[in-house]
């Protein structure tokens, strides 16, 4: 293994390429755009044996991944906001055709109005697809994520694509201590991938996704500690715990605000407060007896996530709620939306969410919106008349 | 942990001073986390990077808003950014300019500044690649990273002749602070 300084980015180019994808397709969107360079070159220079297949859209990228992996190869594809949206049309056809397409979605908002910062609105809005969903904290968990997404999407008993999302800038652009494993490791850790059949119009195969999500969790669990055995390395592929042990009250969060969390953690549990954290890494399928087992014991569960259902609230709030439904413990869940469009998620943040939920359970409330801003633009009539 | 904020416009190669600096750090064991953060992807559009070191593994993402050190890569930005904002008094804010400038506000921080683009200019020809001079200016002024670990990490990033008169305006700005160069603009 090789600790390196790379940007998010080059760490999961570098990953991709030690798992010797042999099709590669996708289509330039920032924040993902250095993902697919980094690998151009790569194929370009020869030091990746790859088909690159330059396509005119990310519909056509997924179209590319999708036809090739039908034919038994590995394939790469990534994209973000805009560009995942528009392969929301083959990402269903993928896997409702049971391909193991593995990808990476670099976390984008999505328009209007058009903003390339960073919140999950973009792959959260997928999570109908039939997509095995995998959030990363840091770049070192980015990269971990990608050898065990092909892993995962490629054994028999799963068969499904799996998404790896990182969030854009905070983790995509961000320079930071990545260990890149040898290709030997690597290799050791992913075998050639088999495919259990082929495209064959004769017996066409399909379904059974909900079957197999379910069963999923246990795959990607054994999974991951075949990961911490090979790399020597913790991998956390379902749900991590911080500090929950005898916590009253835990912070449920994905993606890079979780660092932030346990950094808060910390500082709480100095002062003596009681406060975990709990990451949760795979958000499709949801983990339902894992995060009741790992949250039953809190008096206050506090859900910040960077998307939203318009009309409802947040989804992973609401998600959590309905896994306690029904249940002998009750904790009081609230749920905040921060960070969207980019907008930076601060200790201050966490500090807010945790006061307003101790006073009394929140069921949607949007954090660190500029109201200013919403007056001068919307709510005063004035301005929206002024020619 | 050390916090340090850029201030530049897009296209002067801040983000380039955030890896340099951060692959520096590695250089010297630390932990580093560079990162950007600008409004519309747009040539010279005020825009900020921000580098943390730490002897460990840095968890904090959150922008920069207490910064140890400012970096001020172009001068303009001092009339309509704070570049003193969050900085503690003990603080060094390094700024981009031939000329002790006027425009900043009074504040206990100590000011740093440096001919960086003119450094530029002389040893590369480009007075818009002004951010090796003031990583050298940044080694002089704050001791935080060594300049044989600058020297490596520019090597490192740009071989070949380029980065040997990056090498060049990084040891310039270094002297410069180093000598008697130092203005104080308080």
């Amino acid at each position: 293994m090789t600790k390196k300084l790379l940007e998010g980015s080059q760490g999961i180019a570098e990953a991709v390429a030690l798992c010797r994808p042999q099709v590669i397709a996708a289509y330039p969107i920032t924040p993902q755009t250095h993902i697919p360079q980094e690998l151009a070159d790569m194929v370009a220079n020869g030091k990746l044996k790859a088909e690159w297949v330059n396509v005119e859209s990310e519909h056509s990228a997924a179209s590319v991944v999708l036809g090739a992996s039908a034919t038994g190869v590995r394939v790469f594809t990534a994209s973000s906001s805009q560009g995942i949206l528009l392969m929301s049309e083959v990402l269903f056809n993928i896997a409702g055709m049971r391909l193991p397409v593995v990808m990476v979605c670099v976390n984008r908002s999505v328009s209007a109005p058009l903003n390339i910062w960073n919140d999950q609105q973009d792959s959260i809005s997928q999570r109908d697809t039939g997509v095995i969903q995998l959030y990363a904290e840091d770049n070192q968990e980015a990269a971990d994520l990608v050898y065990q997404a092909y892993r995962i999407a490629e054994d028999h008993r799963v068969l499904l694509p799996v998404m790896v999302c990182l969030d854009g800038y905070v983790l995509s652009h961000a320079w930071e201590t990545v260990d890149i494993p040898s290709q030997a490791q690597v290799d050791s850790f992913l075998p050639p991938f088999k495919p259990l059949y082929k495209l064959d119009p004769e017996n066409p195969l399909s379904f059974m996704i909900q079957h197999t999500m379910e069963q999923s969790i246990g795959i990607i669990q054994n999974v991951a500690h075949d990961f911490e055995k090979t790399f020597g390395r913790p991998a956390t592929a379902i749900i991590e715990e911080y500090q929950t042990h005898d916590a009253t009250t835990i912070l449920v969060g994905m993606g890079s605000m979780v660092s932030l969390f346990k950094e808060e953690v910390d500082q709480l549990r100095s002062q003596g407060q009681k406060v975990g954290v709990l990451k949760l890494v795979c958000y499709r399928p949801f983990p339902k007896e894992q995060l009741y087992q790992s949250l039953k014991g809190a008096k206050h569960i506090v859900v910040i996530e960077k998307a939203t259902s318009l009309g409802f609230g947040g989804p992973v709030a609401s998600e959590l709620r309905s896994v306690f439904y029904g249940r002998p413990h009750q904790p009081a869940i609230s749920g905040f939306i921060a960070g969207l469009g980019g907008r930076d998620i601060t200790a201050e943040t966490v500090k807010t969410a945790l006061n307003k939920a101790h006073q009394h359970p929140v069921d949607t409330e949007y954090l660190d919106l500029r109201t200013d801003l919403e007056l001068e633009g919307v709510s005063n009539p004035a301005r929206q008349h002024k020619k | 942990m050390k916090e340090i904020r850029v201030h530049a416009r897009a296209g002067q190669g801040a983000i380039t001073t955030a890896m340099l600096l951060a692959t520096a750090a590695f250089e010297e064991g630390k932990y580093a986390l560079a990162f950007p953060n600008f409004g519309a992807e747009r040539l010279g559009a005020p825009m900020n990077a921000f580098i943390r070191l730490d002897s460990q593994p840095i968890r904090k993402r959150s922008q920069v808003r207490n910064p140890d050190y400012v970096i001020v890569q172009d001068p303009t930005l001092v009339k309509d950014f704070d570049v003193t904002e969050g900085v503690p008094d003990n603080g060094i804010v390094i700024i981009n300019t031939p000329t002790v400038t006027a425009q900043i506000k009074p504040r206990t921080q100590r000011i740093v500044t440096v001919p960086a683009s003119l450094i530029a200019e002389d040893v590369m020809g480009r007075a818009d690649r002004a951010n090796t001079a003031l990583l050298g200016a940044f080694a002089a002024a704050t001791g935080e990273i060594k300049i044989e670990s600058l020297i490596a990490a520019i090597r490192q990033r740009f071989p070949g002749p380029m980065g040997e008169k990056n090498v060049i305006a990084l040891q310039r700005a270094y002297e410069f602070i180093k000598n008697d160069g130092e203005k104080d603009a308080k």
